[in-house]
């Protein structure tokens, strides 16, 4: 896979974050060399083989449909930064 | 030229379960906020999520009774976006291997047939919590009782070509999502939700025209001017040369008009990747068997029943099985007053009328079946007339009174002893001398006014015909 500037930059949007002209040519660089040593692994033969989404053989942990957890509301929100009202309050985001 | 539109739906459906999909809250609606919340679902850093067995097997049991494949191998993937609706910054959800596929639901067509929409997919997935955006300061407050309540997503195919068939389809999926006991489907309290996507093409063409995403439709008759106002927008759009933009768009139902939200995301926006903290779902045949053998009665085997067992016209049966709290309330009336349609007829009469003219909706009606029952069973004996019956029937409605008191404190019963009318009749022949004369000098007619006044003074509880022959033997001797 080819990394061109678009591509950082749509890296950065999705990222939230802003990189300065310099950082952007060195990531194009570093993501480069990344990606191409990952390559390598496409020199592998994994036809027939299922594609691993996890470490251990393991399936179906599961847990009844039975409540377990109290209200309590004051302790969760001392999680917080900041809450007002019982809810969380955080800076004002408008879809 | 000619347009065509063309639809596709997004139905997201809360499960009917006690607990969230990933943690042992409640999901009871309402309640003060954040007092459904844990560790899990307010996303706290080293907690892990624990899969609710039920919402596998209400997704299973959705997509059994929606013609679905079920996939045997399943995972669930993290679908990321900063929003605060979910504090984890992700949502977990199924895009890989969705649990259910290639099904179809049929509805009526717009020429009259039937038509199959496909289902092209059906994946599990969490709910979002609620954010209340403060006027007067700068902060946007978070209430996460519905962050983490497990959601079916139902996607069709682009199949839709007329609003109608988008409501046929939308109130077939919720009477199948209600029979099953999957979802209560409260579009009032969020639990049926459902975005439209909608573009036009000339009539005739192959490709698709570029879509939209319309969000916000809380109810089938907003669905249905939704699509009517953006259908016309597109085709303004092209008319007149322009391009339609692939965007979201909310409803607004109280202008009736739609705006531009966002432009739509691509699903790479959303840096999909396999959920690393839930390890798969395996379902076997055992587990399929098992969903199918308790799967509850669902309305297509409910009219068939109704048709041959019960003897219904088919009309009753479509109307009956719109809505569960119709079924619930017909099966057991039913089985109380040993007449299936005498049931039917008050249902779709009298009940139906009520509910409207009340505008309840019909799972907020409190109307039992032993005091329906009670009431048909009191008309079918005579001992009431029909419309007294409706009258204690709206009484019992409104006000929950025992309809057998009712009628016994007001003194409505019919008079069954004859022997009771003729003093009344007496009195009414009397009063009337004018017409009984002419009735007497041969002018026939004059009768229906004597056995008006007659009705009249009996308060309508007698029966006609009685009353009539009564006349008659008093009169005509």
């Amino acid at each position: 896979m080819q990394i061109d500037k678009d591509l950082v930059t749509y890296l950065e949007t999705l990222g939230r974050i802003a990189l300065s002209e310099e950082q952007r040519a060195e990531t194009e660089k570093d993501l480069q060399s990344i990606l191409d040593y990952i390559d390598t692994l496409n020199e592998l033969d994994t036809d027939g083989v299922e594609p691993a989404s996890h470490s251990f053989p393991v399936a179906n942990v599961v847990r009844e449909d039975e409540v377990t957890n109290t209200a309590r509301a004051d302790e969760i929100l001392q999680n917080a930064p900041d809450s007002r009202e019982g809810c969380f309050a955080v800076p004002k985001t408008v879809e | 030229m000619e347009w065509e539109i063309v639809m596709g739906l997004e139905v997201h459906t809360e499960l009917a379960t006690k607990t969230k999909i990933f943690c042992g809250c409640s999901t009871a609606f309402g309640g003060e906020p954040n007092t459904h919340v844990c560790e899990i679902c307010s996303g706290m850093p080293g907690t892990l999520p624990l899969l609710n067995r039920r919402v596998v097997e209400y997704a299973v049991r959705t997509g059994l009774a929606t013609n679905c494949n079920i996939t045997r191998k399943n995972k669930f993937d993290r679908k990321n976006y900063f929003y605060p609706d979910l504090p984890k910054a992700y949502q977990i959800s199924q895009l890989y291997l969705p649990i259910c596929r290639n099904g179809f639901i049929e509805v009526k067509a717009a020429d009259g047939g039937t038509k199959k929409i496909g289902i092209h997919e059906i994946h599990m997935e969490e709910d979002a919590g609620k954010l209340v955006h403060d006027e007067f300061s700068d902060c946007t407050l978070v209430d996460y009782n519905r962050c983490g309540v497990p959601l079916l997503e139902i996607v069709s195919e682009p199949d839709f070509r007329e609003a109608s068939e988008v409501v046929d389809y939308l109130e077939k999926l919720r009477a199948i999502l209600q029979f099953t006991g999957v979802s209560d489907c409260k579009m009032q309290e969020g639990s049926l939700r459902a975005d439209v996507n909608l573009s036009v093409r000339p009539k005739g063409q192959a490709e698709f025209g570029t879509r939209t995403e319309m969000k916000n439709l809380n109810s089938f008759r907003a669905i249905a001017r939704a699509i009517e106002y953006e259908s016309r927008r597109q085709i303004d759009i092209l008319e007149d040369g322009g391009k339609v933009v692939q965007e979201t768009r909310r409803w607004d139902d109280t202008r009736g008009v739609s705006y531009a939200m966002r432009s739509k995301e691509d699903a790479q926006d959303y840096k999909y990747f396999p959920e690393p903290d839930l390890p798969p779902i395996e379902i076997s045949d055992a587990f399929i068997e098992k969903v199918k053998a308790e799967m509850p009665e669902l309305p297509e085997a409910k009219k068939r029943r109704y048709i041959e067992e019960l003897g219904l016209p088919e009309y009753d049966t479509s109307i009956l099985t719109s809505d569960l709290a119709f079924v619930r309330l017909f099966e057991a009336t039913e089985k109380l007053c040993q007449s299936p349609k005498d049931a039917a007829n008050w249902i779709m009469g009298e009940v139906m009328k009520l509910l409207n003219d009340s505008g309840t909706l019909p799972e907020d009606m409190t109307l039992s079946p032993e005091k329906l029952a009670a009431v048909i069973n009191m008309v079918k004996a005579g001992k009431i007339n029909r419309g007294t019956g409706k009258t204690v029937l709206e009484k019992v409605f409104s006000q929950d009174v025992d309809p057998e008191t009712y009628v016994k404190e007001n003194n409505l019963a019919q008079i069954t002893d004859l022997s009771a009318l003729r003093p009344v009749l007496e009195e009414v022949i009397a009063a009337n001398e004018k017409s009984v004369s002419e009735y007497k000098g041969g002018k026939t007619q004059a009768m229906g006014y004597i056995m008006g006044q007659a009705m009249r003074a009996l308060k309508g509880k007698a029966p006609a015909q009685e009353v009539q022959k009564l006349l008659h033997e008093m009169l005509d001797s």
